[in-house]
């Protein structure tokens, strides 16, 4: 691959990032995605390239814990930031709260929008909010789902949020 | 990587003042770029003009939302997210919580940023009709120093803008309201979530008296650039909100617009919806 571009310019860049909790440096083209340095350099293929304009929420990944478009973030951008990617949720096979609610709820079709609502319903949780139905529908209208099985989504991060503030009350202080 | 780029080339400064000497170095060929949510969607799709960009990302003196000397100050690259979240910003400007809820969903708001918004000079940006009827100011920094444009004197065209090549977007200065406040936005989109405004209304007035002291409404997707509708307030300024000139607004509001019809709605579609969402603001208005 050129190390140069027609401009002269040094087109690669060392990028160092956590991904999963695990320390990544590679070298990447400084035109490429975050998604494309996932999905195709680093085989993270549960991120998924749907419209490839931040509409469709498909490639959604969490960076430092806020939920993003990887498609147009550049992958320069992610220098020094923790990634989550729908293979680190689950931990030796152990599925998370969030997860095992959209299991729960059959709010699985096809499957293609699902590591992105997931990853978004988790940031949810993990912000502690509580949310009322309607905001939970605008906090995951970022997410098309082509199966259109909205509701059961819906329910399983109704589920998810009400699960997460439940186990928060009986936790010990 | 769908677009082929040849020349791509990002500067990334550390400070402000290293970002605006590389864009005095040569004035016109580094385009900002803050949160790309509008330009990297133009780049995926090949179709992005510019190949070189001043990469704002870490500057942090154009971060943060401050409250000072009646006014609130935004930095450009405060995101559509710090707006909904700052509690500053509901009580003095709801529309323009209003607007960034209205600005594609969660994860373009989280990156979005006020100054891209401004600068991105989109017809159909929902920010900006909420700026015009706050009565915003623009903050421009360069080399040569700073200046501050009237934001309803900073679109000139479509995409044209009182915005030197050697000029940056630093901050939006917005004045806080004052007296008896009326606060409206409405976008008309083909759906609730994330979609692009066929017609986007905001407005604000200051009633005194049972009578309309100040006034002032912005308009997106219904002219080359995002505009005031300064006929439509000028038949409303001074009127008893007991016996507003809703038709005559309506009918004054016709000489504002300059819709176009286009793959989102009509020319005739955009001229009447403005047209109702006039006077649904303006019934609003009338029972405060």
């Amino acid at each position: 691959m050129l190390t140069k571009n027609a401009a002269g310019v040094k087109a690669r860049k060392r990028l160092c990032m956590t991904v999963n909790g695990r320390a990544v440096e590679i070298e990447i083209d400084i035109r490429e995605s975050l998604l494309d340095v996932l999905r195709d350099r680093l085989q993270f293929t549960g991120v998924k390239q749907g419209c490839s304009v931040g509409e469709c929420g498909a490639c959604t990944v969490l960076i430092d814990g806020t939920p993003m478009n990887s498609c147009i973030y550049l992958a320069a951008w992610a220098h020094g930031k923790t990634i989550t990617t729908i293979e680190g949720l689950a931990q030796d096979g152990l599925l998370t709260p969030v997860q095992e609610a959209f299991v729960d709820e059959g709010a699985i079709q096809c499957g293609f929008c699902t590591p992105g609502v997931v990853l978004s319903t988790t940031a949810m949780v993990d912000s502690g909010k509580s949310f009322t139905h309607d905001e939970v529908r605008r906090e995951l209208s970022g997410h098309l789902c082509r199966c259109t099985g909205y509701q059961k989504i819906v329910d399983a991060a109704e589920r998810a949020l009400r699960e997460a503030a439940t186990a928060a009350d009986e936790s010990p202080v | 990587m769908r677009g082929y780029l040849p020349d791509f080339d990002v500067r990334v400064p550390a400070s402000l003042g290293e970002a605006l000497a590389l864009l005095a170095q040569a004035p016109g060929t580094l385009t900002p770029l803050a949160g790309g949510t509008d330009l990297m969607v133009v780049y995926n799709a090949g179709r992005l003009k510019p190949t070189r960009f001043l990469d704002l990302s870490r500057i942090d003196e154009l971060r943060g939302i401050r409250e000072a000397a009646g006014a609130m100050t935004f930095g450009a690259l405060s995101t559509f997210t710090d707006l909904r979240e700052c509690a500053a910003v509901h009580r003095h400007f709801p529309n323009l919580v209003k607007s960034a809820r209205a600005t594609g969903a969660l994860a373009i708001q989280n990156r979005g940023t006020l100054g891209g918004n401004i600068a991105n000079a989109s017809p159909a940006a929902d920010t900006p009709p909420s700026l015009l009827a706050y009565g915003a100011e623009v903050e421009l920094l360069s080399v040569r120093g700073s200046r501050r444009v009237a934001y309803d004197r900073f679109h000139l065209g479509y995409k044209v803008m009182d915005l030197a090549p050697d000029e940056l977007v630093a901050a939006i200065h917005v004045p806080l309201p004052t007296g008896r406040g009326f606060h409206y936005f409405r976008k008309v989109g083909t759906r609730q979530a994330q979609a692009i405004s066929k017609v986007c209304l905001a407005a604000w007035a200051r009633v005194e008296g049972g009578v309309v002291a100040d006034l002032r409404i912005g308009l997106g997707s219904v002219a080359p650039a995002p505009i005031r509708a300064r006929h439509a307030e000028a038949v409303l300024l001074g009127q008893a909100l007991a016996t507003l000139p809703i038709e005559a607004a309506q009918a004054a509001l016709l000489e504002d617009i300059s819709p176009i019809g286009d793959i989102r709605a009509t020319a005739r579609y955009r001229s009447v919806v403005t047209r109702n969402v006039l006077g649904h603001m303006l019934r609003e208005l009338a029972t405060l």
